[in-house]
């Protein structure tokens, strides 16, 4: 089964024009964070008492983790429910979930103005409130992820440990002790990739919870009590399209042939997740009888049309087509889409709904706030480069095997 | 994974549910103070009695050691012409708004936290930094606050206000209820200056029927309704006016508490641990049939 692919270092220039670019707006972030950490969160963001929240919520945190789903929804299909032929999205998924949650934490550890007390909710528990769940649940499961990065990093060093000089003595237990780390991994993983799921499934909801408690402050279209599901929903209806929208650019930029097969395969379970989000969105909106607000013409219902049709509605209906499955250029389309209606999703629910009650003007991210975001983006897929080129994520070829047929025709 | 044969799987499997059953699930409930005492305090803020002085503001500032400058300046009217909130600098301002019966008699409001009976603060705070003590006071704990301002996108009245130009230590600043001094037996500050008793402290519950008193007294005077009676669950400060609250920028907010849905949904999702435990159990059996599937396909 998918025998001839095996995950490997990818061997290539590392540095190009592409990761030069990405370096430049990396360090244009970090130096606008740099100014957040000197001068205070005011002199980088616009965020004022009216606004405490804004984009670095939003995205960096709200929508970091929505997009970082991929990693749960995969380790779901591919390790609990065992499906072998999709084997080779498994690895870059955790990788992605794994940078994603990094970047989540490092998001969460900007924005709060007491970025050394960020272990307090371990110390102080509140067990009535959201964000402690969320927080603790992220932190758990980051842990989660390293963990189930380990095996990937023994693999690529057992056998391999050569320390040069005074270090030498060192080689044999080294070596020895990541063959037993290995060994244990192995045998205890499951554990690991059944609690990723779960811990998942929690916090992808009770990130949902978060805005409940801001009530009549948040825009009826978005305030539900259904919002936790509303959120988990559409964070595994995400999960799979973000696997192949990453994949795609991976192939792209190591010229590598996407797997096609795979991705198709994978492809085809969209439509059905996509659906049922899309049954809940709605329903909820007519249940609640909202849609009278979308004859309104706000921001608010203008942002809540482009959310639905061309972030759910659009490509639902290009996942349901076979032309679509099988063209890289439409599925990276597609997935593009439904990627950017839960970006805009998150952004809405936390940016565009939130309406105080005193305001003395709107929040619009400031040049500071979008530097950092675009900053750490940048910085993840750097990150991700440095690691597919160092470690065996990515899956090539083996040259051993030709390919003769595709498929492998199963029981 | 692939080095693992089945009964490996049920002997970690056992092992993990053994240590997940085991979590403290006592000390997760673990929640900051949040009391509803029969004796909480209150203040009735009758807004028909006051005439703007600002007294307040200056006291409240001395009394929470705030740069207050002299009480003279706080004659300035000017300050009337923009809408004011409460911030870091002052815990309490008050506005202005005309008067549609009287437009020569214009309409004072002060301003500061409400004091919920439900506080959504309390309740949203990640680290528990916030509590409601039994005299009704709504107070925060800076030594845990880790500057989320969760509370602030929580509060129905967006009273929590937070230094976004410091880079260290900023603080999330509230009226306190005067916390300190009512615990020595001195009124809140801006009670004992009020020069026309525009302000009452006093028992929440006795509060009540005075406010209705009032209003049964002088139905021209009032309009029937007191606000903070019910809103939100009710809250500690209490709000007589002439016209309808809506016109003097007071949000509209329905009676149920601000954490309730938010909690009924949290404590839902964890009732004991049992959904997640469930979900790990049956991911577990799913884990488990589809391997054997699998190994019976390749047999």
């Amino acid at each position: 089964m998918n025998g001839f692919f095996k995950p490997a270092l990818i061997k290539r220039k590392f540095f190009t024009p592409g990761v030069l670019i990405l370096m430049i707006i990396a360090l244009n972030g970090l130096i606008f964070l740099a100014g957040r950490f000197f001068f205070g969160i005011g002199a980088v963001t616009n965020l004022n008492n009216q606004y405490p929240w804004g984009l670095w919520i939003g995205v960096d945190v709200a929508a970091g983790v929505a997009l970082a789903a991929g990693g749960f929804t995969s380790a779901a299909i591919g390790h609990v429910m065992h499906k072998e032929h999709l084997r080779s999205i498994l690895r870059p998924a955790l990788l992605t979930a794994m940078l994603g949650y990094t970047f989540v934490a490092i998001g969460v550890f900007v924005d709060i103005g007491r970025w050394y007390y960020i272990w307090h909710p371990l110390v102080f528990w509140n067990g009535n409130s959201a964000l402690f769940e969320v927080g603790i649940c992220v932190m758990i499961y980051m842990t989660v992820l390293y963990i189930e990065f380990l095996p990937i990093v023994t693999e690529r060093f057992i056998g391999r440990v050569n320390f040069k000089g005074a270090l030498s003595f060192l080689n044999k237990p080294v070596d020895k002790f990541l063959r037993l780390l290995d060994n244990g991994l192995g045998k205890t993983m499951f554990i690991f990739v059944i609690a990723g799921v779960v811990l998942s499934t929690l916090h992808q909801s009770s990130l949902g919870t978060l805005m409940i408690i801001a009530g009549q402050k948040m825009h009826p279209l978005w305030q539900t009590p259904i919002l936790p599901l509303l959120f988990l929903l559409s964070a595994i209806a995400v999960g799979f399209p973000m696997v192949i929208f990453e994949s795609l650019i991976a192939s792209k930029s190591l010229k590598l042939k996407p797997e096609m097969n795979v991705l198709s395969s994978l492809a085809n379970t969209i439509a059905p997740l996509l659906g049922i989000y899309l049954a809940f969105k709605i329903g909820d909106m007519v249940i609640r009888g909202t849609y009278v607000y979308l004859l309104e013409p706000t921001t608010q219902s203008v942002m809540f049309m482009i959310e639905v049709v061309l972030g759910i509605i659009i490509p639902l209906r290009m996942f349901l087509s076979k032309t679509v499955l099988k063209s890289p250029g439409l599925l990276f389309t597609a997935s593009g889409l439904v990627i950017f209606g839960v970006l805009l999703n998150r952004i809405n629910n936390f940016i565009v709904a939130y309406n105080p009650p005193y305001k003395f003007g709107s929040y619009f991210p400031s040049i500071g706030e979008i530097s950092v975001t675009v900053g750490f983006v940048a910085l993840l897929v750097i990150f991700y480069r440095i690691i597919v080129f160092n470690f065996p994520v990515i899956s090539l070829p083996d040259k051993q095997f030709t390919p003769k047929n595709k498929y492998t025709v199963r029981g | 994974m692939e080095k693992q044969n089945r009964r490996d799987f049920l002997k970690t499997a056992a092992v993990a549910t053994a240590a997940l059953s085991g979590l403290p699930s006592k000390k997760l409930k673990a929640s900051p103070k949040n009391i509803l005492s029969e004796d909480r305090m209150g203040v009735l803020v009758d807004t028909t009695v006051c005439v703007g002085c600002r007294n307040c503001e200056w006291a409240c500032k001395e009394a929470h050691g705030l740069p207050a400058g002299n009480l003279k300046d706080y004659e300035d009217r000017s300050v009337f012409k923009t809408m004011r909130r409460p911030d870091t600098g002052a815990l309490t301002v008050v506005n202005q708004y005309k008067n549609d019966n009287n437009p020569s008699l214009p309409i004072d409001v002060k301003v500061q936290c409400m004091h919920c009976d439900h506080p959504a603060c309390v309740s949203a705070c990640i680290v528990g930094a916030f509590s409601k003590q039994e005299n009704g006071s709504v107070i925060w704990d800076t030594d845990k606050c880790i500057g989320c301002r969760y509370c602030m996108a929580a509060c129905p009245f967006q009273v929590p206000s937070f230094e976004f130009d410091k880079a260290i230590n900023p603080l999330i600043s509230k009226c306190d209820f005067c916390f300190e001094r009512t615990k020595e037996g001195k009124l809140p500050a801006c009670v004992n200056i009020c020069p026309v008793e525009a302000i009452t402290y006093g028992n929440r519950n006795d509060l009540v029927k005075v406010a209705r008193e009032r209003i049964r007294k002088y139905p021209d005077k009032y309009i029937n309704h007191i606000y903070g009676e019910n809103e939100i669950g009710g809250t500690s400060w209490l709000y007589l006016a002439g016209t309808d609250f809506s016109k003097l920028q007071f949000p509209k907010l329905n009676n149920s508490p601000a954490p309730g849905v938010s909690e009924s949904i949290q404590h839902g999702i964890f009732a004991y641990f049992v959904p997640p435990i469930s979900l790990y159990a049956l991911l577990g059996g799913i884990m488990w049939i589809t391997k054997r599937r699998q190994n019976t396909d390749s047999e």
